[in-house]
């Protein structure tokens, strides 16, 4: 299982590179550099010694007592990404990804973004590593995530509207692969998931894997064994590949990935092509996508920025197709109402996206034992979408909860 | 033989390279595509066409392409109905060469052989997939050959030597040479270092070398003409089809044919 992808980026039939020519060199350059630096100790420590000092981990393993009673069943753990310095677990790849900017010889960084939260955290590692910095964010995620756009602002990066398309993550990553296109020479493109042109998918993963190595050693200290079942929320795929790889080769851990269900998969308003796409190319990588027949990219919904994406990770599709993965969805209203039980169960408010693995666990926890560890990756945390929460749900925010 | 193939044969005869029009087919209709595709033939200021497929995410063109291809998309046009027109077209004795500027995720889906079956038959010449690298593109190129149709790699400012030898090998159309490191658009000037790139491509490459992005003026196709066995105008074209707004197809042929006039006046001597 881990021996993918081979040396062009395929995981089975999936990924590869489909961009223009003048991206090849740049991704060449990428490849190599990052082979490089996975085996140079001087750059495994610099990254081992940012992870700790200044992302802030190993971040905690947290039994949700609580929340365990009130499911009933399996013990319920939550995997506190949302503790990390800037707030999602994506800082471990712009970290990872700075470095290597840096490594290169690069003076400026790029990044499209969703929810935002990507968008901080390459805006973090530029101001970290004193990089340029240029976020591409479409208008209606600007909308949606403001407080996201002044954090990055902040941090000393230009954040660039995009107009184009649904205006949300699609249209980002467009736009950032045309700047690309014209500053490849001094400017690193640092993408914020599992997903795109080899050799991103496997180099985000790496970089992300950090958060199932720790779940992994913290459930064997905590409860003495291996989680029963690990879920995480998949838009890209960055946090899910990052929770699931330490645990591909155990078979008797279950992996479940959770897409966005939007209004339901019924009603075409949704964002999970693992669910109910099929095999295409979209943003430099053959994937599952959300298409019509003839291979145009179809319009998306979820009411998470972060998840609002018609394609996913190469390697989600290969695990999907393997079946070491099971992949299933959540919806909207179902995100939400998951939202706001961890914030008055736990006193944790969870990102939307995380929400939508939340929703899955509560769906398995009664099903399970008393003795089965079942962990969630809480890969962000919330800020950035009480005010979305709040126009969602109008008074259902200001009442208690009406379950 | 494959029409590409044979106009450049006969260009060299000539001693003159050749001039292509791009058109992103279906803005602002497939009527307007084929007059303009009609006139440029009958008033001979085309060698070669080449016809945008409209794509929902084409991360190589410029904000005027991207513009077309949503104006296109937004009427509903799609890969078939194009094909269909090409296949009109041919049948109503249009002989000027096309090849398809077509993204991979349009030719994957359908399935590849049978959307290359489908474009030999309506009448297309070769493909440019602007997307797909010659690394990931030996099947194509095999189904190609094997339809009749020519296929053409890109070469890029930043493609490497090594690369570069590569790419240039597969090609049996021409080699479309990306004159700048960047997206489709209108620019000013041509690059300065353009000749000797272009020069070194050439001293690799058996297939004639084409050279677009950013040329928009006659004075980039003469001094492109200098170097190269082709010019290809893009962005500056659908600029001209943009400004006709909703005018009659027969009006969008002559003004874009008027353009295609000037632009390869220097060709024409």
């Amino acid at each position: 299982m881990a021996t993918v992808p081979d040396a062009s980026g395929r995981f089975g039939p999936y990924g590869g590179r489909y961009v223009p020519e003048t991206l090849m060199a740049a991704l060449e350059q990428l490849a190599d550099a990052y082979a490089e630096a996975r085996e140079d100790p001087d750059f495994q420590q610099q990254l081992d010694y940012l992870l700790k000092q200044y992302v802030g981990r190993p971040t905690p393993l947290y039994f949700a007592r609580r929340l365990t009673e009130a499911w009933g069943g399996a013990r319920v753990y939550l995997k506190r990404e949302d503790l990390t310095h800037t707030g999602a677990h994506k800082i471990n790849n712009t970290v990872g990804q700075a470095l290597l900017a840096v490594r290169m010889g690069k003076t400026r960084l790029i990044a499209e973004t969703g929810a935002g939260q990507h968008g901080v955290a390459a805006a973090t590692g530029a101001a970290l590593m004193g990089l340029e910095c240029d976020i591409y964010m479409g208008t209606e995620d600007m909308r949606r995530q403001r407080l996201n756009v002044f954090r990055m602002q902040a941090l000393g990066a230009r954040v660039v509207g995009v107009e184009t398309g649904q205006r949300t993550l699609k249209d980002a990553i467009n736009e950032a692969m045309r700047d690309w296109m014209a500053t490849v020479e001094h400017t690193h493109y640092c993408f914020g998931t599992t997903a795109g042109p080899h050799p991103f998918p496997v180099m985000v993963r790496d970089f992300q894997s950090v958060i199932g190595r720790e779940i992994r050693r913290q459930c064997q200290k905590q409860e003495g064994c291996l989680p029963t079942a690990v879920v995480a929320c998949v838009g890209g795929g960055s946090n899910a590949a990052g929770a699931f790889f330490a645990f591909l080769d155990d078979e008797d851990v279950a992996l479940v990935g959770v897409e966005a269900g939007g209004r339901g998969l019924a009603s075409g308003q949704h964002a999970a092509p693992l669910c109910a796409g099929k095999p295409g190319v979209l943003h430099g990588s053959l994937s599952y996508v959300l298409q019509d027949d003839a291979g145009q990219t179809l319009p998306v919904h979820s009411v998470s920025a972060g998840l609002d994406y018609p394609g996913v990770g190469p390697e989600h599709a290969y695990w999907k197709d393997t079946g070491r993965v099971r992949y299933t969805s959540a919806t909207d209203d179902e995100a939400l109402a998951a939202f706001v039980e961890l914030a008055r169960t736990e006193g944790i408010v969870p990102a939307l996206e995380s929400s939508h693995a939340l929703v899955e666990a509560k769906k398995m926890a009664p099903e399970m034992d008393r003795r089965d560890v079942l962990v969630v990756n809480l890969s962000g945390r919330g800020d950035k979408d009480v005010e979305e929460a709040a126009r969602l749900l109008g008074d259902g925010l200001a009442k208690g909860p009406s379950a | 033989m494959n029409r590409v193939t044979a106009v450049f044969r006969r260009l060299r005869t000539e001693r003159r390279a050749a001039f292509m029009p791009f058109i992103a087919a279906g803005d602002p209709s497939l009527e307007a595509t084929e007059a303009i595709l009609r006139t440029l033939q009958d008033r001979g200021v085309a060698d070669l066409v080449e016809l945008g497929v409209p794509f929902s995410d084409p991360i190589a063109d410029g904000p005027t392409i991207q513009a077309s291809y949503q104006r296109a998309l937004a009427r509903g046009v799609t890969p078939q109905a194009i094909l269909d027109t090409v296949e009109h077209l041919r049948g109503g004795g249009l002989e000027m060469p096309a090849c398809l500027m077509v993204s991979y995720s349009l030719v994957y889906r359908p399935g590849m052989e049978r959307f290359i079956e489908r474009a030999a038959r309506a009448g297309v010449d070769g493909f440019i997939v602007p997307d797909l690298p010659a690394d990931e593109a030996g099947a194509l190129e095999q189904a190609l050959t094997a339809a009749g149709l020519v296929y053409v790699p890109l070469v890029a400012p930043t493609t490497t030597p090594a690369r570069r030898e590569k790419v240039v090998a597969h090609a049996t159309g021409f080699i479309y040479c990306v004159a700048v490191t960047g997206i489709t658009g209108e620019r000013p000037e041509l690059p300065k270092d353009l000749d000797a790139y272009v020069r070194g491509i050439k001293e690799e490459a058996k297939a004639p070398v084409c050279v677009g992005f950013g040329l928009s003026r006659s004075e980039h196709v003469k001094a492109v003409a200098e170097v190269a066995d082709g010019a290809i105008v893009g962005s500056a074209i659908i600029h001209r089809i943009a400004e006709c707004g909703q005018a009659p197809p027969a009006r969008i042929a002559e003004a874009v044919a008027d353009l295609c006039a000037d632009l390869s006046a220097p060709l024409r001597g």
